[in-house]
């Protein structure tokens, strides 16, 4: 559905007499499957947004090409913009209007004739639950039904590709969740969703896909569970009496399932496995078989910040 | 075609949103109100007019082309409240005309100034005014293409500079020299040589020329189509100039 080979752009930028070009996008490869929501991680800055940018013709590349949908993004910007729809960070709605009077003109912006954009915009409208807004300024609305009435902006000329740019960004926990099922239900009527996010979280709940970008390029690339697990596996820890720690130590030791083990100075031990749904059972019987008292037993997955850690050598909380 | 359906759009958009809020053509027009009742008066005796109607034939054409000018001038402030709201990169990731995002927002524009043309022109019939209503029609010609013009080059600055900050003081540079030297408050034949020399090269000068001999009743006076033809060839460069700026990537 998108397609990408060494997408490039860069900036130019003065400081004072200095000109500084910045490599916004250093050469992005991608391939992204028709109904997916495939998801672009990174911090701010990393180039997602300027790669966004370029696939929904905003800004021109300066090397490299695309596919959009069948569209050729050099050759034939127009028959993508037909093909997409983009939701901006930063809004797309005016204070003055009601969010029907968006949804129709925007549906008429794409051509389409006024009796069907008055329908389309109250399908929407209905669809995103803003009936109950519908005539009234944008203004008035909260942050989370103004982000829906953009949403539904992007999606009124039924595209088959939409790009939200971190849509969720400034929602409050309860309206994110909401955005979060609006996004899925995208993807359930078959449009393939293409979004930017800086939230870990985000990317591993509602991906199918995700790329990680830093410093203008994809470090890493696949769905979460295979860049997790590609990372270190799964960690169990077991709480143990502080008395009983070393000898569990010698029991652990030199299992085969076991790759790494750290004891715990609460006592415990912190055990590195491939898969921790098969070792949770063997554990628990060793530790059982040797009369151990066993007080907890946790497994941790590595998360989508040890995988940054990993390709960057830095969190990404800290950057 | 598709170009007049997108204009219409877009133009139907912004004038329902003037109308909304239609206290902006009575600020627009609050200012030459008030040089038609505070300024206008002193002109009968400073300009030897044997009547008041015969001053007002003077001032009000001139008047009319500076809120022309001005009016156009100032349209940018709130196209850059449009960028900042993101309704411009919303209608640029869409298919439609980029002309029509800029001809039916200037012809918005037009639409404002010729109703503040008209209360002009009607309270300065109050003032013993008259002109024949073909002159008048021909001038408010005059005085859409001025706007048509302003507003355009306007519109395509501030996709420019993108800021507030930067427009005001730069379209006050602009502004400021085009009124004075066209002739807007006095005529020039009031000017020493030198300084008549300097308007000549100012279009502007030749617009209130051609939009003056029209309120006399000079139809084929040959300032009118001379103001004319040199406004409609600026219109047009300066609307396909902006056209430019609207088509071409804005970060």
């Amino acid at each position: 559905m998108i397609e990408t080979r060494g997408l490039r752009k860069s900036f130019r930028s003065r400081a004072g007499r200095e000109t500084k070009t910045v490599e916004a996008v250093r050469g992005v490869d991608l391939d992204v499957p028709a109904g997916e929501i495939f998801g672009f991680l990174g911090p701010n800055g990393a180039g997602k947004t300027t790669t966004l940018r370029m696939l929904a013709t905003l800004i021109e590349p300066d090397g490299g090409e695309a596919t959009i949908a069948g569209a050729d993004l050099l050759k034939d910007p127009g028959g993508v913009r037909r093909r997409i729809g983009y939701v901006a960070q930063g809004g797309s709605t005016w204070d003055d209007s009601t969010g029907r009077e968006e949804l129709v003109l925007h549906a008429r912006m794409y051509g389409i004739g006024k009796a069907e954009a008055l329908r389309r915009a109250a399908r929407a409208l209905e669809a995103f639950q803003l009936t109950e807004f519908a005539d009234r300024k944008c203004k008035t609305y909260s942050g989370g039904q103004r982000r829906r009435v953009e949403i539904a902006l992007g999606i009124i000329h039924e595209p088959k590709i939409v790009f939200l740019d971190e849509p969720t960004t400034g929602l409050d926990p309860q309206s994110r969740a909401h955005m979060w099922d609006e996004i899925r239900r995208l993807r359930a009527d078959g449009m393939t969703v293409f979004i930017t996010t800086h939230y870990l979280d985000e990317a591993d709940a509602l991906c199918d896909r995700i790329a990680i970008m830093d410093h203008g390029e994809v470090v890493a690339e696949g769905t979460p569970t295979d860049l997790k697990r590609e990372i270190s596996g799964d960690v169990v820890q077991v709480g143990l009496d502080v008395t009983a720690t070393g000898e569990a130590e010698k029991l652990f030791d030199g299992e085969e399932y076991v790759n790494r083990l750290e004891p715990l100075d609460e006592g415990g031990l912190r055990l590195f496995v491939d898969e921790g749904a098969t070792a949770i059972p063997r554990i628990l019987r060793r530790v059982d078989a040797a009369g151990l008292d066993l007080r907890s037993i946790e497994l941790h997955r590595p998360s989508l910040d040890d995988v940054f850690l990993t390709k960057t050598g830095r969190s990404l909380r800290e950057s | 075609m598709k170009l007049a359906r997108d204009t219409w759009l877009i133009f139907q958009r912004q004038l329902h949103l003037l109308l909304r809020n239609p206290v902006w053509v009575f600020v627009g027009v609050f200012q030459p109100v008030m040089y038609l009742l505070l300024f206008a008066p002193l002109l009968k005796p400073a300009l030897g007019a044997a009547t008041q109607a015969e001053a007002y034939k003077i001032f009000v054409p001139g008047l009319l082309v500076l809120l022309a000018i001005f009016g156009g001038l100032f349209q940018g402030f709130g196209l850059i409240a449009e960028l900042r709201a993101g309704v411009i990169e919303r209608s640029r990731v869409t298919p439609v005309s980029r002309l029509a995002l800029l001809l039916g927002r200037s012809l918005r524009d037009v639409v404002s100034l010729m109703a503040q043309a008209v209360i002009i022109t009607l309270l300065a019939l109050l003032f013993d005014l008259r002109v024949f209503i073909g002159d008048l029609l021909l001038a408010y010609l005059m005085l859409a293409l001025i706007a048509l013009m302003t507003s355009a080059v306007s519109y395509g600055v501030a996709l420019k500079v993108k800021s507030e900050n930067a427009l005001a003081p730069l379209m006050n540079t602009v502004a400021q020299p085009v009124l004075l030297l066209s002739g807007i408050l006095l005529p020039l034949a009031f000017a020493p040589g030198w300084l008549q020399g300097v308007a000549r090269w100012n279009p502007f000068s030749w617009a209130v020329d051609g939009t003056r001999a029209l309120f006399s009743g000079d139809i084929g006076d040959d300032r009118v189509w001379q103001g004319l033809a040199i406004i409609t060839v600026l219109a047009a460069a300066g609307v396909y100039w902006a056209a430019r700026q609207f088509a071409r990537s804005v970060r």
